[in-house]
This record gives structure tokens, C-alpha cells and sequence, in this order.
């Protein structure tokens, strides 16, 4: 790849792997259509097209990775990366954005109406208050506190984006060592506090029953901390490839968007907790 | 391909597989545009095919040929497929092929990401028709999906959910690649404010794109969960509303309309100035205007839902909004034809498919400003007023612009110029079959004729014999448009670099066809 004055641009030579991409999401598609109606053949059908998109984001993701090691990438698709990343996680954004107006709009709006005067006639005991299952659900359920697990999942993940900064730091000071060490222990915490969750969420079902069906609050609780955890997922796993790449001895001080697009994924996963433990947890 | 950039332009279209590995791994703008395009056409067929059949239904009174569930699934998915389908990947056809020829890039941003965002769409399509075939068949509550009636359907409801996430993905990774290219790889000199107007036309739409696909997604989302994961966002008894669906999805509905018609204003904006030989009149205007209508699509959304139960507050909000959109979209309308003024104008088929677009979609505004008046689109809310209405602004609206912008790039893209004489022929039976399928539709709404009833009371049945003729002219003439395009990538004319006299972007200076990498090195922008 020349470079002569700038003006050059790298374009991929034809690849396989986005129609690899193409055919796990058609399998993805009809398998998760055929499981949700619990039809037996839909689960591996689910199943194989989950395994053909693992395959292919090794596949994808190792080509760019060599790619950027070669020296291929420029300023100018640096910042094509920056721009990309960018929108993208405003995207995500925007779909939480969706499950928190779903939440604000119960609070504010749907369970208040159906606590006024109209409805009397229809639920003449149900009053308007948060959280609730709404005014058909009569089993009794205890709500989320935010001061315990909650609480020290906070802490978790405000410590996590400490660590990777500490880590980003280090990149740019070429501080190996550092860099390793602060990487892992972002992960880590990732892990940990998805681990929580998920004893959290079992606590729920099995001692305070609140569950997915648990009306507006169980809806609106498990469908925001679950979407939120899967992304803690996948930002911990994408966390723990960097450090994979770490260790085999990627990035330069000047040259790591790899490292700084998770960094920033990870931020905003914090970000979202922070709405989550206000809104969620705390304001009940 | 690292290795290509050294060589000269001219050898520069070698090094990439033939045949079908060559569509299936492109990373081309112009091979994932003709694909975008192609796929597009087949979904029109097959959506069209959808409509003449239920126009074939409503040609006379009773049931004749098909049973009201199967109608229902026909208008349901005739708006998911030509909505999903076919007008927006032909937008983002176009925007493949033109935008890194018009800012003066060798290709999109993301050359691979960009052939996902096309193979996603058959994939999609896959899972969307093939519901008809699932038990209880296609999904049948109309292409809002509202609950409850989505939420009570059979499987085909959900594989229609799965189909509209993967349709989301797309949309969002053809969006990003589009707005890093327009934002990252113009040609040295290309400032914002020199960009054709398709090109910002374009990237006002990626925006509203990325702000609303998620919410869609999203939307579905809660449909899935409370389909099959017993979830309570839209039932009552759990604390929910069904209304709170129609917010989320007309959140995302509302732009989504513009994201159907602002690249059209992009394509209207280069054809009308070519053909008047006249630069764009009001160019920062039309910029400004567009941004403008991008914005306040946002904050428009419950005009959909007067009649779903609103405070009065809430219907005078958003009906002054809807209104106050007429005003950006009114400079739009005066620049064009102030661009047409004293200029020497000349008639071919993409200039008479620009000035249909302009002369109809203006009508399709007026009937929207008419529903956007509370106490008429309270009598007018689902009737064939609204029918009319939106396939005013979309086909005469959207799909002329398509027309119009393919007959104008055909040359570009195949070498060779299309066959005047039919391209007109074609526009010609366009326009008055059109008319005469929609324009009495207006007239069966006012007398209250109900959308998505396969029958209706004897006093409709004139006008519905008549826009039932006019939509199988409609459709037959569009068979018309597949033979020219087929007939001008075969042979024709040769077409020179400047394929119209009057044109000016920065596409026009490449030969016809472009070679396979747009510019290899960045052209100078005066």
C-alpha cells in the first residue's frame, strides 16, 4: 500500500466473511423464530447459526487485526474507525433509549391512568403506586433495593473504568506491565459483576419472586438489567481479546483504536449502569 | 487490495473473482449498488404483485378471490416488503453507487461491512416471506404490528419480528458506512457546503437513521418478549398500554417516512438543476431546509395516533408540528422550481420523472397537511384518504424519484444511454395509471371507505373498479422500465463521461462506465 501524499485509501480486497456473516443470521433467524414457539429442530438451527457467527467474527476480526499490524491502515481509515465506532455505540444508545422510555412511560403515564377514575370500574383496588405489577397481577413480589448487590456492582463497575483508563495510560506510556495488569483487571471486574447479576437475578426468582411476568416492574427490571449484562458481556469479552492481543504484543503508543473502541464501548456500558442504578434500583 | 493502488487507473478494474463470488465477496460501492438496486426491483415485483392482488379483490364488492385473512397478510406485508424492501435499499443503492463518485472517494468507508449491509437484506427477505408459509401464516395486523393483534398472532409474527431486526442491522451498518464516507473520505477541497445535494441528503437520512432503527428494534423487542416471554409492556392488566407501542414505533415510524423521501429531495436536486441548466437555486437553503425536516420528523410522531386516545394539548402539539414541517418542505418545492426558472429546460425522462415527483409529491403534501388537521383526520384516521395520501408521497413521491434517478445515472453506471422514446413511454403510462389507481382513492376515503377490508358497501364500487385498472396499468407499465434498463445494459448509444449536457457533480468527469475504484486519487475541487 502506497501512501503517497495521503490521498491513498485502503480498500479490502473481496472477502468471504460478511456473507458467512449473512448465512449465521438466516440460520440465526429461522432458528430463533422455531425456538421462541418451542419447536424442537428450531434450537439447533439456533445453535448453528450462533456457532457459523462466532466462526465468523474470529475470522473478521483476526483479518482486520492483522491487517492493522501490517501497517495497512492510515490516519484517514483510523478515523473512519473513530467516526464508526462513534455512531455505533450512539445506536445502542438509542436502544436503550427505547427500554428506558418503555420504563418512564409505565411510571408516568400507563399505571397512573390505569389508577384514575376511568378505570375504577374495571380494578376499583388499584392504585398508582411504583413499582407494581400492574392491576391484573395479584402475586405478591418484593422489589429490587439498591443498596446492597446493586450497590457494590456500582462500585464494581465505576473501579472497571478506572482500571482500564489506568491501562490506557499505560499504552501510551508504553508501560507494558501496567498496560497488562490494568486490562485484566478490567475484565475481570467485568466478569465479576456479571456474575452478581446473575445470582442477583436468581435471588429474585427464587426468593422475592420477581420475575420476567412480574408485570410493568418485572418487565421493565429484567428487560433493562438483562440488555444491559448482555453488553457487559460482550464488552468483557471484547475486553478480554485486547488483552489477548496485549500479550501478543499489539498496539503502539501511537496506534491502538482497537484498544480505545472498547475502552469507549465500556465506558458507555458504565454510563448505562448509572441510568439503570438511578432509575431502576434506586428511584422505586 | 493493497497491490491495486499502485498500478494506473486504467488497469486498476483487475484482481477481483468473476462470476458468483464476485457478488458474493464484493467489497465494490458499485457492484453492492447494482445488488442493492436488483434486489430492490424484485422486491417491488413481488410487493407489487401483493397489491394487484388485493386490488384484483377490491375490484368488485364481496369476496372473490381471496379470504380476508390471507387480504389481511396481503396489505400487511405489501407495506413491510415495499417499505424494507424495495424503497429503501434502492435509496441505499443509490447512495452506494453515487456517493463516493460524487465527493470524489475510491469507495465507502467500510468496503466490507458495506457488503453485509446488502447481504443481510436477502436473508431478511427469506424469513419475511417465508412467513406466509409458517402456521397461522404471515403476519396480518397491518405493517404497524400494533399489539394486541401482533401480539395474538401465530409464528409468522415472529419470524417478521426476527426479519425486521436483521433489516435494522443493515439499515444501521449501511448508515454509519454512509456517514464516515460522506464525513471522512471527501476529496480534498469538497466542503460540506459544495457537496451535491444528494450527497447531504443522504447524510441527513444515515442520521435519522441510526436515531430510529434502534428504537425499532427495540419496539419489536418488546413485542418478542411479550409474545413469547409472558413480558407485560403492552397489556394493561400488567401495568403496560398497547398505545405505548404505537409511541415507540411511530418514534421511529415518523422519520422513517423521511427517511423514504429525503434522498428522493437529493435526486430531484441534481436532476431538476441538469436539465434546466441552471445551478440549484437556493443551494444552503435547501441544506437548512432538509436539517430542518430531518428535525422536526422527530417530534411529529403522534399525528398517527389522534384517534388512539390523547390529551387535547397533546393533538395541538403535534398537529402544529406536522403543519409547521410544510414549511421546509414548501422552500424545497419553491427552489426547484425557482432552479426551473428561465432556465433552458429540456424534457428527458429523468427531468419528466423529476417534475412528475414535484408536481405530485406536492399533492401528497396537501393531502398530509389535510391529515394533519385533528378533527378531519379524526373522520379521515384509516379510511383510503390516508391510503391515497402516503402513496402519493411514496410512489409518486419516493419511487419517481427512483425512476428518475436511474434513467439519469444509467448512462453513468452501464456506458450506454437508455432508449429515450420508451423512458418516456414509460414515464407517460406511469403518471396516468397512478392517478387514475390513486387520485380516486381520495374520494373513497372522504365517503369513508375503510382501509384493510377485503369487501365494502355498493356505493364504493366505481371508483374501486377504477383503481383497480389504474393499479394493473401501474404495475404492467413497470415491466416496461425492467426491458430499458435491460436493453441499456446490453447495448445503446455510447454514452460520453458527461452523459447530460448540463450536469455538473464530480461523477460526470469519470468515464462511463467508472472504472471499478471511483477515484484513485483524489480529484481537485474548485
Amino acid at each position: 500500500m502506497s501512501q503517497q501524499g495521503g490521498g491513498h485509501y485502503y480498500v479490502p480486497a473481496p472477502s468471504t466473511w460478511p456473507i458467512t456473516g449473512s448465512l449465521a443470521l438466516l440460520f440465526m433467524g429461522f432458528g430463533a423464530a422455531l425456538s421462541v414457539n418451542r419447536i424442537p429442530v428450531g434450537y439447533g438451527v439456533l445453535a448453528t447459526g450462533f456457532a457459523i457467527l462466532i466462526y465468523m467474527l474470529f475470522g473478521w476480526f483476526g483479518t482486520v487485526a492483522r491487517e492493522s499490524e501490517s501497517g495497512k491502515f492510515n490516519k484517514q481509515v483510523d478515523k473512519s474507525f473513530r467516526w464508526g465506532m462513534s455512531w455505533f455505540i450512539f445506536t445502542e444508545v438509542m436502544f436503550f433509549g427505547a427500554f428506558f422510555g418503555a420504563l418512564y412511560y409505565m411510571r408516568m403515564h400507563s399505571v397512573p391512568d390505569l389508577a384514575d377514575v376511568d378505570n375504577k370500574i374495571l380494578w376499583p383496588d388499584f392504585t398508582a403506586d411504583w413499582p407494581t405489577a400492574g392491576p391484573g397481577i395479584t402475586e405478591k413480589f418484593m422489589p429490587m433495593g439498591p443498596w446492597g448487590l446493586p450497590a457494590l456492582n456500582t462500585l464494581i463497575l465505576l473501579t472497571s473504568g478506572v482500571t482500564v483508563t489506568w491501562a490506557h495510560w499505560a499504552l501510551k506510556l508504553n508501560k507494558r506491565g501496567q498496560l497488562k495488569l490494568g486490562l485484566f483487571l478490567t475484565f475481570a471486574l467485568g466478569f465479576l459483576f456479571v456474575g452478581l447479576q446473575a445470582y442477583e437475578y436468581g435471588h429474585a426468582y427464587s426468593e422475592m419472586n420477581l420475575k420476567l411476568t412480574t408485570g410493568a416492574y418485572g418487565a421493565s427490571f429484567f428487560m433493562l438489567t438483562g440488555f444491559h449484562g448482555f453488553h457487559v458481556t460482550v464488552g468483557s469479552i471484547m475486553l478480554f481479546v485486547i488483552w489477548c492481543r496485549v500479550l501478543k504484543g499489539h498496539f503502539t503508543p501511537e496506534n491502538h483504536f482497537g484498544f480505545e473502541g472498547v475502552a469507549w464501548y465500556w465506558h458507555f456500558v458504565d454510563v448505562v449502569w448509572l441510568g439503570l442504578f438511578i432509575f431502576v434500583y434506586w428511584l422505586i | 487490495m493493497a497491490a491495486v493502488h499502485d498500478h494506473d487507473i486504467a488497469h486498476a478494474h483487475d484482481h477481483h473473482p468473476t462470476g458468483l463470488m464476485r457478488w458474493l465477496t464484493s467489497t465494490n460501492h458499485k457492484d453492492i449498488g447494482t445488488m442493492y438496486l436488483w434486489f430492490s426491483f424484485i422486491m417491488f415485483l413481488t410487493g407489487g404483485v401483493m397489491a394487484l392482488t388485493i386490488r384484483a379483490e377490491l375490484f368488485q364488492p364481496g369476496l372473490q378471490i381471496v379470504n380476508p385473512e390471507f387480504f389481511n397478510q396481503l396489505t400487511t406485508m405489501h407495506g413491510l416488503v415495499m417499505i424494507f424492501g424495495a424503497i429503501m435499499p434502492a435509496f441505499v443503492g443509490f447512495a452506494n453507487w453515487q456517493v463516493p463518485m460524487m465527493i470524489g472517494a475510491p469507495d465507502m468507508a467500510f468496503a466490507r461491512m458495506n457488503n453485509w449491509s446488502f447481504w443481510l437484506l436477502p436473508p431478511a427477505a427469506l424469513l419475511l416471506l417465508g412467513s406466509f408459509f409458517a402456521p397461522g401464516g404471515a403476519p396480518a395486523g397491518g405493517w404497524t404490528i400494533y399489539p394486541p393483534l401482533s401480539v395474538q398472532m401465530g409464528m409468522g409474527m415472529d419470524m417478521a419480528i426476527f426479519a425486521i431486526h436483521i433489516l435494522g442491522a443493515s439499515s444501521i451498518m449501511g448508515s454509519i458506512n454512509i456517514i464516515t464516507t460522506i464525513l471522512n473520505m471527501r476529496a480534498p477541497g469538497m466542503t460540506l457546503m459544495k457537496m451535491p445535494m444528494f450527497v447531504w441528503t443522504w447524510l441527513i437520512t444515515a442520521y435519522l437513521l441510526v436515531l430510529v432503527m434502534p428504537v425499532l428494534a427495540g419496539a419489536v423487542t418488546m413485542l418478542l418478549t411479550d409474545r413469547n416471554f409472558g413480558t407485560n409492556f403492552f397489556n394493561a392488566a400488567g401495568g403496560g398500554d398497547p398505545v405505548m407501542f404505537q409511541h415507540i414505533f411511530w418514534f421511529f415510524g415518523h422519520p422513517e417516512v423521511y427517511i423514504m423521501i429525503l434522498p428522493a429531495f437529493g435526486i430531484v436536486s441534481e436532476i431538476i438543476p441538469t436539465f434546466s441548466r441552471k445551478p440549484l437555486f437556493g443551494y444552503s437553503s435547501m441544506v437548512y431546509a432538509t436539517a430542518s425536516i430531518a428535525i422536526l420528523s422527530c417530534i411529529v410522531w403522534a399525528h398517527h395516533m389522534f384517534t388512539a386516545g390523547m390529551p387535547v394539548t397533546g393533538q395541538l402539539f403535534f398537529m402544529y408540528a406536522t403543519m409547521l414541517i410544510a414549511v421546509p418542505t414548501g422552500v424545497k418545492v419553491f427552489n426547484w422550481t425557482a432552479t426551473m426558472w428561465r432556465g433552458s429546460m429540456s424534457f428527458e425522462t429523468p427531468m419528466l420523472f423529476a417534475i412528475g415527483f414535484i408536481f405530485l409529491f406536492t399533492l401528497g403534501g396537501f393531502s398530509g397537511v389535510v391529515c394533519a388537521i385533528v378533527p378531519i383526520d379524526i373522520q379521515v384516521q384509516d379510511t383510503y384518504y390516508v391510503i391515497a395520501h402516503f402513496h402519493y408521497v411514496l410512489v409518486s413521491g419516493a419511487l419517481f424519484a427512483i425512476f428518475g434517478g436511474a434513467y439519469y445515472w444509467l448512462p453513468k453506471w452501464t456506458g450506454h444511454m437508455y432508449d429515450e422514446t420508451l423512458g418516456k413511454w414509460h414515464f407517460w403510462l406511469s403518471m396516468f395509471f397512478f392517478n387514475l389507481a390513486f387520485f380516486v382513492q381520495h374520494f373513497l376515503g372522504l365517503a369513508g371507505m375503510p382501509r384493510r377490508i377485503p369487501d365494502y358497501a355498493l356505493q364504493f364500487a366505481d371508483f374501486n373498479m377504477i383503481s383497480t385498472i389504474g393499479a394493473f396499468g401501474f404495475g404492467l407499465s413497470q415491466l416496461l422500465f425492467l426491458y430499458v434498463v435491460l436493453k441499456c445494459i446490453r447495448g445503446g448509444a455510447k454514452s460520453p463521461a458527461k452523459s447530460w449536457e448540463g450536469a455538473t457533480s464530480l461523477e460526470w468527469t469519470l468515464p462511463s462506465p467508472p472504472p471499478y475504484h471511483s477515484f484513485e486519487t483524489p480529484p481537485v475541487i474548485r
